[in-house]
């Protein structure tokens, strides 16, 4: 399948992966609109982690033998039969949270507006997600 | 063609079959279970009764899942003894099922102690979905409205939070001085306390109930201490026990529950167990115990799955875990939560609600326990389970920023690899 790749010695830190990861997940897509007219803001679906000089931006890594599928009790964790990517059925989810027990990467959050989880799509059939495309460093490779 | 036959159809059975379809076999699947139901998540009993959610979603597969997987499937038929001379397993109804390969995932039961007056109207468990339509029905008929829980371990907390939303007068009873405690630690343990208090539920500890009392349903209860406490209901959430009653005259060798290698196989050739029922190994002890944990049961019935298909797939373990929200505070603990003895470093941190403590045995991490801020929880989870060596970044682990970029950088970049499998 194809995969978000992480070059960590090319990101500068600047986090425009985040905003533009907000951005598409938000309901007009467009960038201004979703920071200044959408309220409560989707959460970013990857982190940013940044100690010293080096930084990355880690999202879901669509494990091969991904644990959340095997602890999730509601179907919601499920893999797509056509990309195998790792996706999650936001009307299934109860919010119990033993996904974000046993991911390694720690890229699961809780969405506390919604009571369930979020999580990183590959921007959902994009060509490119969102946040390799707007990398402005090529930190980030999607192939 | 090979018959395979599955007793029980909770998550290790589940997982066994999704594995045996998904490498494309066609063989043979019968399967037993004691429930009326289709398969349904066992766990999302407390959001139902709580009224957060439909019955439909309970069944997480689909209502069509024996049907897309060719399951032959019999319903309200568990097995009552298994013989294996002759390849024989006998189901309640008097039938006689054959195979050439069986998997036992027959889960848990309830434990009920042997306490007078169990056998009243009004008396519950908590396990099963008729559990819950039986409890909902009893308090709208009844009007009950005084419900005892017995037991503050992870089952009794879901029903006493389901139960909060009937508006009832609830009393929770348990026998340790806290409760969960065999999964969090004190501090954790008190912060639910307080959050159930502040809800007005009752919690007594360090006590247990004597008798039931009524004439035809339960009316009253007698506590260890003395104390008579008036209910219209009681609910058992002591904890539950490997289902290996029909097993005992068998030959499969069983502890407290059926003693599995790491390829999920029984002393008996070609009988497997996963789930509930088996004694897995606790990777952080090193002793096989039940660990009656979803993720466990689906990982098991994976690889007994696989292997019975003749592959050759290992289950190195796991430890206990779980995920608890009480009243809108989330929780999670993993492996000991609360150690004994000189040999453990305990690092904790606490603001508010918000409670993080970590526990290193020779500078590996054997535990931890989250509240509030369960945030990042499954990156200590892959510590326990890889083993890792925490020394050089042991001052961070509770860090508000503390992520894989403290992690020494060959052991980040293999585990990234790992995962997609390079």
């Amino acid at each position: 399948m194809k995969r978000i790749y992480i070059h960590e010695e090319y990101c500068i830190g600047c986090r425009l992966c985040e905003i533009h990861c907000i951005a598409q997940h938000s309901r007009s897509k467009k960038l201004i609109k979703a920071f200044k007219e959408e309220f409560p803001r989707p959460l970013p679906r990857l982190v940013v982690e940044e100690s010293g000089y080096i930084s990355f931006a880690l999202q879901c890594r669509h494990c091969e033998d991904a644990p959340c599928l095997s602890a999730c009790l509601t179907g919601a964790m499920y893999r797509d039969e056509k990309t195998k990517a790792v996706l999650h059925d936001k009307d299934k989810c109860v919010g119990c949270w033993m996904c974000i027990m046993v991911c390694p990467f720690g890229v699961i959050k809780r969405d506390e507006n919604n009571k369930i989880v979020s999580k990183c799509d590959l921007c959902n059939g994009e060509e490119v997600p969102a946040c390799v495309a707007n990398c402005p460093n090529e930190a980030l490779e999607y192939r | 063609m090979e018959r395979f036959l599955i007793i029980g159809s909770g998550p290790a059975a589940i997982s066994a079959i999704e594995t045996i379809r998904g490498k494309g076999s066609k063989v043979e699947i019968t399967l037993l279970s004691e429930e009326p139901y289709i398969p349904y998540s066992r766990p999302l009993i407390s959001y139902l009764l709580a009224g957060k959610i439909e019955e439909e979603r309970l069944f997480y597969k689909g209502r069509d899942f024996y049907e897309r997987y060719g399951v032959k499937a019999f319903l309200e038929e568990p097995a009552v003894e298994v013989n294996i001379r002759e390849g024989i397993v006998y189901s309640t109804k008097g039938r006689k099922f054959t195979y050439d390969k069986l998997l036992i995932a027959a889960g848990g039961k309830p434990i009920i102690p042997a306490v007078e007056g169990k056998e009243l109207k009004g008396v519950f468990t908590f396990t099963t979905l008729n559990d819950a339509k039986n409890i909902a029905k009893y308090l709208e008929v009844e009007k009950a409205e005084r419900v005892l829980i017995v037991g503050g371990g992870l089952i009794g907390l879901k029903a006493t939070e389901a139960l909060l939303e009937w508006n009832l007068n609830i009393t929770l009873v348990e026998l340790a001085d806290r409760i969960l405690s065999l999964t969090l630690d004190k501090k954790a343990s008190n912060i639910l306390q307080w959050r159930l208090e502040k809800e007005s539920v009752k919690v007594i500890t360090s006590n247990t109930v004597q008798e039931i009392r009524g004439q035809k349903k339960v009316e009253e209860v007698s506590l260890r201490s003395g104390e008579i406490l008036p209910c219209d209901m009681l609910i058992f959430a002591i904890g539950v026990a490997p289902s290996v009653s029909f097993l005992r005259e068998s030959g499969v060798e069983i502890n407290r529950g059926i003693i599995v290698n790491e390829k999920m196989e029984t002393n008996i050739p070609n009988i497997y167990a996963a789930g509930d029922v088996v004694e897995i190994k606790n990777i952080i002890s090193g002793k096989n115990q039940p660990i009656a944990i979803w993720p466990n049961a689906t990982e098991g019935g994976k690889v007994a799955g696989a292997n019975m298909l003749g592959e050759d797939k290992f289950y190195p373990g796991t430890f206990p875990m779980n995920s608890v929200e009480v009243c809108g505070i989330p929780t999670i603990s993993m492996g000991l939560t609360e150690p004994e003895g000189n040999d453990y470093e305990v690092f904790s941190k606490e603001e508010g609600i918000n409670y993080r403590k970590v526990i290193l045995r020779d500078n590996r991490v054997v535990g931890a326990v989250f509240v509030g801020n369960i945030e990042r929880a499954g990156i200590f989870c892959g510590l326990i389970k890889d083993h890792l060596d925490v020394s050089p970044f042991k001052s961070r682990l509770l860090d508000d920023d503390f992520g894989l970029i403290y992690l020494p950088r060959e052991y980040r970049k293999r585990k990234i690899e790992e995962a997609i499998g390079l």
